[in-house]
């Protein structure tokens, strides 16, 4: 038996389609990035090997089986590790092994179908260079018993290995992990008969290895994670004492056995160890006071565990600074920080000393992944904090140093902004968050900044890093000029690149050769700091620049290589590849009104309405016409998965709360956002304005005419849309909106929608007050509430056009539904993957008169001030669906430069990221 | 299904004490060879293929039927030099290869034509030299890869399947084995998902047959990575195909013998049978040629015998009978490598890395 724990092995479980609803999702829906990401993250976290399931009603588990094991096999990150196919079906582990160049492990077969089909599938897995795990299952059913596990593994080994010489090393019994704790007496002993056929397989059948999925033996315990992480720490720990070779589990959860809580160890140590009668009942009745601590902290109730939750507060100073640091806790923070103050002999040495240690455990548990960015945010705040309470100590003592001579000492100086044209800032300010809790001294100059300003004043300050977000695609042009204009004055300070359209490839291509320092590409808040660290680490930098350097080049290669592969149909081909309509047949519904209905959340409810008292004076004149809207109504509307990917927790709301490694967190950044949503409500923080359209249309080519009425002579506006190009599989389109309304030729009026609406009047003024409390945890809180609002405000007023157009009231949605968009008709709004020339939203403004109605206004990027805003049009063909428009050959955008009467070049450059050429 | 001759029945043995007395030599390259003869497209075509509505000009393995007197000649040559095995002329004789050609229903007719070219040969050279001369049947890479996509686009793309690599390389080797070849070599292996599938056809074949050729794998190292192009190191490699219990690895083509050195160290390192090693001399120069002479290349690979990492020796692409004839001397002193014994029974998997569980 092997001495050291370290070498159990870790089968990663998340890519099991029957384990993990995330993967499961991903999977039916056929993201396969998303697919991808999940296998990404357990290799990452750990895993030795990957197990794959697809098993599913509804999947075609032959062809599921192959693609996946075939993008697996294109990821060097993931397929480095070998694969288990794992699979109820034999053809679907058959589809499996002939896409698998290494050699990897078939889970499973048994002799569940007699010893004549075992032995025929076991000499294939031979033959197509597998290992296999064999369940003890035989003819008569699953061995629950020692007895019968050992029974049934011996003869599967003695048949295999001298019927077939397979090799008994190629052997992984699954003695079968069942559930205990059911609460059904003979489960009792379950965990107990693994322990001891593991055992005996070890000793009497050599070379064979065991195997076993964990997570079963906790199943009646499922919704609480912190009993089941204690069972499978547990269980697995006696059982590779036992001898157990690997397990399948979530990789990354390994628990140390030691570090579990004395209290529930033993619990549950009786319950697998089958040591007491009332173990389970002992066990359970713990657990649910384990669920409800966990819920939330505010709800400990029990005096015990207050006492001891307030046990920190007799230690050091410097532990109690330490603590608060590390669990975000700002209430002791100005006592102990004056306590410190007292202590030590200059405020610096307070920042240097225990501050800064502290932010360290927080820094290495973020960089570990033990600590999520909510919780670095909400330590930076408490940080934050210290650090004005000493800021007056400081200056008085910094007059003093400076006259000596000194000088200030930070790690480095680094100038934040979102370019000009550009209003979106949640990343950027969580990354100055997130730099300044380590030390450095970060300006941000905010949103929309022109060129010249962020490079006055990077060299007034003397940065040493400049940083560049932004989320709108006309933004990466802006980069690219801020990186022209760097060079051209001379500017010799490392360049960062982040936000949401951004990217590694972009920077590579476009940004990175305008400019000859490092410029890096930053995928997220929590890369930044080993980012900058190395950038202005003078051993380090030329080192991190020739790779990043080397890194950007082979993106070049890869680009000019893709450009060449790539085939785009001609535009006429991709327009013969229409979605088309039976317009004679189609319903196409008339809107109870045509031209556009304003609302506001300052507008007097009609009679009978309730909850809105007088309009705050906010500066903002309501018009006369307008309908009312509360922010409570809007906020039923609200989609929670965005919000919680703001704060980098990837999952699905709701299932996020409960998720293995994050919940927790983002159980709590969930109560923190309810809080806040409440007082945002009652308090009537936000403005919510909104306007919706309806206007008669016909498509004309690729384009709609928007008509001054439904007799359709007079031309009001037109809308410019752009169509796939890429090729498909037979039986798929090339997609355009303009092919959801109804051609002129068709002698069908048709009608198309529009809205824009905005929560984000009151946004800024709200954050800020929580910026001069530095507070930027509540501050980025505020933002990404208003963003969530203004959606949720689009969701709403979709509902009303729906309704508006008659079809909406029948349609009978839950709210989960209706989130989903589970609906007929889409919204797309200009400048996102199904319409992304942003110059669209112009037209939209114009017929909307959006501006006087929202107080919207556009920048010169077209993105839409304030942030918390959003724009689309409505689409009611009862096909319509979103999709991306991707790559555009030189043909399309010829001919929309003529539709839009404008030069090429200006089409060209809205259009830049999506050209499948270089202009230039 | 023709059953084994006599001479096939009997060459494992053979081959198995020869190599426990020595370091067995290899032939060197085929196709730098065939370019010395600067044949016309008439040579390729002959009398049979004149109206063929393809181009055939470059096509190498339709010489064993045009020119089979070229290829003798060649592989005579190699013997002489002192090859104690030479590779049939049949790199690209599978239909999927020779659909470029259009020639997917020669495939049987030019593995049975090489086959015998080369069997023939062996006949005349024994004859000549006294000793024993053996064939290897070589079954190439394909052109197509069942672990790549042809198209970055769609990552899951693939140009051909697991099935029909299978049934081409099965119509390949049950032909060559037909035509009498000694021995199976599945070689300059770039993508070993491929490798796979030929070694599930051979099984096959030896299921049909009843009867096992020994069979020699030989994988390509593309560059200073040290991973196949299929992006695998050695040891992930070596566990992928251990199940094909072969006579030998070994490493050959796209480097050349010093670049080759780590590789063939830790393959002898890791290997439970022979290890084979036939490189390119040296690397390709500005014009595709290689110009590494026979004294430099025999020099680095008289080094490799001399550390004990070698059982089969030869050369790959620019190779001629002259740098085999400097090999065998260089290595003629040394002894054989021998396979490290069975120890502990380890689980070997891979993915693109090896794993080994105790």
């Amino acid at each position: 038996m092997r001495s050291s724990a370290s070498a159990f092995i870790v089968i990663g479980e998340r890519t099991n389609i029957t384990g993990s609803p995330k993967f499961a999702k991903a999977l039916k829906a056929g993201d396969w990035p998303a697919c991808l990401a999940i296998a990404r993250q357990q290799v990452e976290s750990g895993a030795n090997i990957l197990d794959v399931n697809v098993d599913e009603a509804l999947i075609d588990g032959e062809a599921t089986m192959e693609r996946f094991i075939n993008y697996i096999a294109a990821e060097p990150e993931i397929c480095r590790v070998p694969i288990m196919l794992d699979s109820s079906k034999w053809s679907v582990l058959e589809a499996g092994l002939k896409c698998l160049q290494g050699k990897g492990i078939v889970n499973s077969i048994s002799l569940k179908d007699g010893e004549a089909e075992f032995l025929r599938r076991a000499s294939l897995v031979l033959r197509y260079g597998a290992a296999a795990v064999v369940m003890a299952f035989d003819e008569n059913g699953q061995a629950a018993t020692r007895d019968e596990k050992v029974r049934i593994c011996t003869r599967a080994y003695q048949l295999l290995t001298m019927k077939l010489g397979f090799p008994s090393e190629d052997i992984i019994f699954d003695p079968n992990i069942l559930t205990v704790a059911t609460g059904i007496e003979e489960h009792n002993n379950y965990a107990v008969d693994f322990f001891e056929a593991t055992r005996i397989i070890k000793q009497k059948l050599p070379g064979a290895k065991v195997s076993g999925g964990v997570s079963n033996v906790s199943f009646s315990f499922r919704g609480n994670n912190p009993v089941r992480e204690a069972m499978h720490t547990a269980f697995l720990y006696h059982a590779i004492k036992a001898g157990l070779d690997m397990a399948i589990l979530n990789a990354g959860m390994l628990g140390v056995y030691d570090e579990i809580e004395p209290v529930v160890r033993e619990l549950a140590d009786d319950v697998l160890l089958n040591r007491r009668q009332d173990a389970t009942e002992r066990l359970i009745k713990h657990a649910e006071g384990l669920r409800t601590r966990d819920g939330g902290e505010s709800q400990i109730s029990n005096s015990e565990s207050q006492i001891a939750a307030n046990a920190w507060r007799s230690e050091t100073v410097e532990k109690r600074l330490a603590h608060s640091l590390v669990k975000g806790i700002d209430a002791f923070v100005d006592a102990d920080t004056e306590e410190a103050r007292q202590k030590y002999p200059k405020p610096l040495d307070i920042i240097e000393g225990p501050l800064m240690d502290g932010m360290r455990v927080v820094g290495d548990l973020f960089g570990v992944g033990k600590m999520f960015l909510p919780q670095v945010v909400k330590s930076a705040r408490v940080m934050k904090k210290a650090v004005a309470y000493l800021q007056p100590f400081m200056e008085e003592e910094k007059k003093r140093h400076v006259a000596a001579g000194g000088t200030a000492r930070t790690q480095g100086r680094i100038v934040l902004a979102t370019v000009k044209g550009d209003v979106h800032d949640i990343g950027k300010n969580i990354v100055g968050v997130v730099l300044a809790c380590n030390n450095y001294d970060v300006i941000d100059l905010g949103v929309m900044v022109p060129c010249d300003k962020i490079l006055a004043t990077a060299k007034e300050k003397h940065a040493d890093v400049i940083g560049l977000s932004g989320l709108i695609t006309p933004s990466l042009d802006e980069m690219v000029h801020v990186a022209k204009e760097m060079k051209r004055t001379g500017c010799t300070v490392p360049l960062l690149i982040g936000g949401a359209t951004t990217s590694a490839a972009h920077t590579s291509v476009k940004v990175a050769p305008e400019y000859a320092e490092p410029i890096v590409h930053v995928l997220d808040a929590s890369r930044v700091i080993g980012i900058v660290s190395l950038l202005l680490n003078p051993a380090g930098k030329s080192a991190f620049a020739s790779e990043n350097r080397v890194k950007q080049e082979k993106h070049r290669a890869d680009f000019a290589d893709r450009k060449s592969t790539r085939q785009l149909l001609s535009l006429a081909a991709a327009r013969a590849r229409r979605q088309s309509t039976d317009w004679a047949a189609v319903d196409i519904p008339r809107p109870e009104f045509l031209g556009s209905k304003v609302y506001s959340s300052l507008a007097a409810p009609k009679p009978g309405e309730s909850g809105s008292s007088a309009p705050q004076d906010s500066g903002l004149k309501s018009q006369p016409s307008s309908e009312s809207l509360t922010l409570n109504e809007i906020a039923a509307y609200i989609d929670w998965s965005p919000f919680f990917s703001a704060w980098e927790l990837h999952g699905r709301f709701p299932d996020i709360l409960k998720d293995f490694v994050v919940g927790v967190e983002a159980t709590k950044l969930f109560a923190d956002a309810q809080k806040m949503l409440a007082q945002i409500v009652a308090e009537k923080r936000y403005t919510a304005r909104a306007v919706i359209g309806f206007w008669s249309a016909n498509a004309v080519g690729d384009s709609v005419e928007v008509y001054a009425d439904e007799k359709r002579s007079k031309v009001r506006k037109v809308f410019h849309f752009l169509r796939q190009q890429n090729e498909k599989p037979a039986g798929q389109f090339n997609h355009c909106l303009a092919d959801y309304i109804a051609p002129k030729d068709s002698g069908r009026i048709d009608y198309l929608g529009g809205f824009a609406v905005t929560t984000g009047h009151g946004v800024e003024e709200f954050a800020q007050e929580f910026v001069k409390k530095h507070d930027d945890y509540s501050a980025i809180m505020a933002k990404a509430l208003g963003d969530r609002l203004a959606e949720a405000l689009a969701e709403l007023m979709h509902q009303k056009a729906r309704n508006a157009s008659g079809y909406g009231q029948t349609e009978n949605l839950e709210m989960k539904d209706i989130i989903r968009e589970k609906y007929r008709g889409i919204r797309p709004a200009p400048g996102y993957p199904a319409c992304p020339d942003h110059t669209e939203k112009r037209t939209l403004f114009d017929i909307l008169n959006a501006t006087a109605a929202t107080g919207i206004t556009l920048t010169e990027s077209n993105a839409m001030f304030p942030a918390s805003s959003v724009s689309g049009l409505y689409f009611n063909h009862p096909d319509s669906k979103y999709f991306a428009v991707g790559k555009l050959a030189k043909d399309q955008a010829e001919d929309y430069s003529l539709r839009k009467e404008q030069w090429l070049e200006v089409s060209e450059k809205w259009l830049a990221p999506y050209l499948d050429y270089d202009p230039s | 299904m023709s059953t084994l001759t006599y001479r096939q029945t009997h060459a494992a043995a053979e081959l198995r004490h020869l190599l426990a007395q020595r370091i067995v030599l290899l032939d060197g390259a085929m196709g730098t060879m065939i370019q010395q003869h600067q044949l016309s497209d008439a040579d390729f075509r002959g009398n049979r293929f004149k109206s063929h509505p393809h181009d055939l000009k470059g096509n190498n393995d339709l010489l064993s039927l045009t020119r089979p007197d070229v290829i003798e000649g060649i592989h005579l040559q190699y013997f002489e030099a002192g090859a104690d095995m030479v590779e049939t002329n049949t790199f690209s004789s599978t239909a999927i290869a020779q659909a470029d050609y259009k020639l997917e229903p020669l495939v049987t007719e030019l593995n049975i034509a090489a086959a015998r070219v080369a069997v023939q040969t062996a006949f005349r050279a024994e004859a000549k030299l006294g000793r024993r001369c053996f064939v290897a049947g070589a079954l190439g890479p394909l052109n197509r890869t069942l672990s790549m996509s042809p198209d970055v686009n769609r990552p899951d793309f693939r140009a051909v399947n697991w099935d029909k690599v299978v049934a081409a390389y099965l119509e390949q080797a049950h032909a060559l084995v037909t035509g009498g070849v000694d021995v199976l070599l599945v070689e300059t292996i770039f993508d070993t998902l491929n490798a796979k599938a030929a070694v599930f056809a051979l099984e096959q074949l030896f299921d049909e047959l009843g009867a096992r050729l020994p069979v020699m794998i030989s994988v390509t190292i593309t560059d200073n990575s040290g991973r196949t192009l299929s992006g695998q190191t050695v040891g992930a490699f070596y566990n992928s195909i251990r199940h094909a219990h072969p006579l030998s690895i070994g490493i050959n083509c796209a480097l050349g013998g010093a670049q080759m050195r780590p590789y063939v160290e830790e393959l002898a390192g890791l290997a439970e049978c022979y290890v084979s090693c036939y490189p390119n001399a040296g690397l390709p120069n500005t014009f595709g040629g290689y110009d590494e002479t026979p004294a430099t290349m025999a020099r680095v690979l008289g080094d490799f015998a001399a550390n004990g990492w070698l059982n089969i020796v030869g050369g790959c692409c620019g190779s001629t009978p002259a740098h085999i004839t400097a090999i065998a001397q260089a290595v003629k002193q040394s002894k054989p490598h021998v396979p490290p014994a069975a120890t502990e029974r380890r689980l070997q998997l891979s993915g693109l890395e090896p794993l080994a569980i105790a």
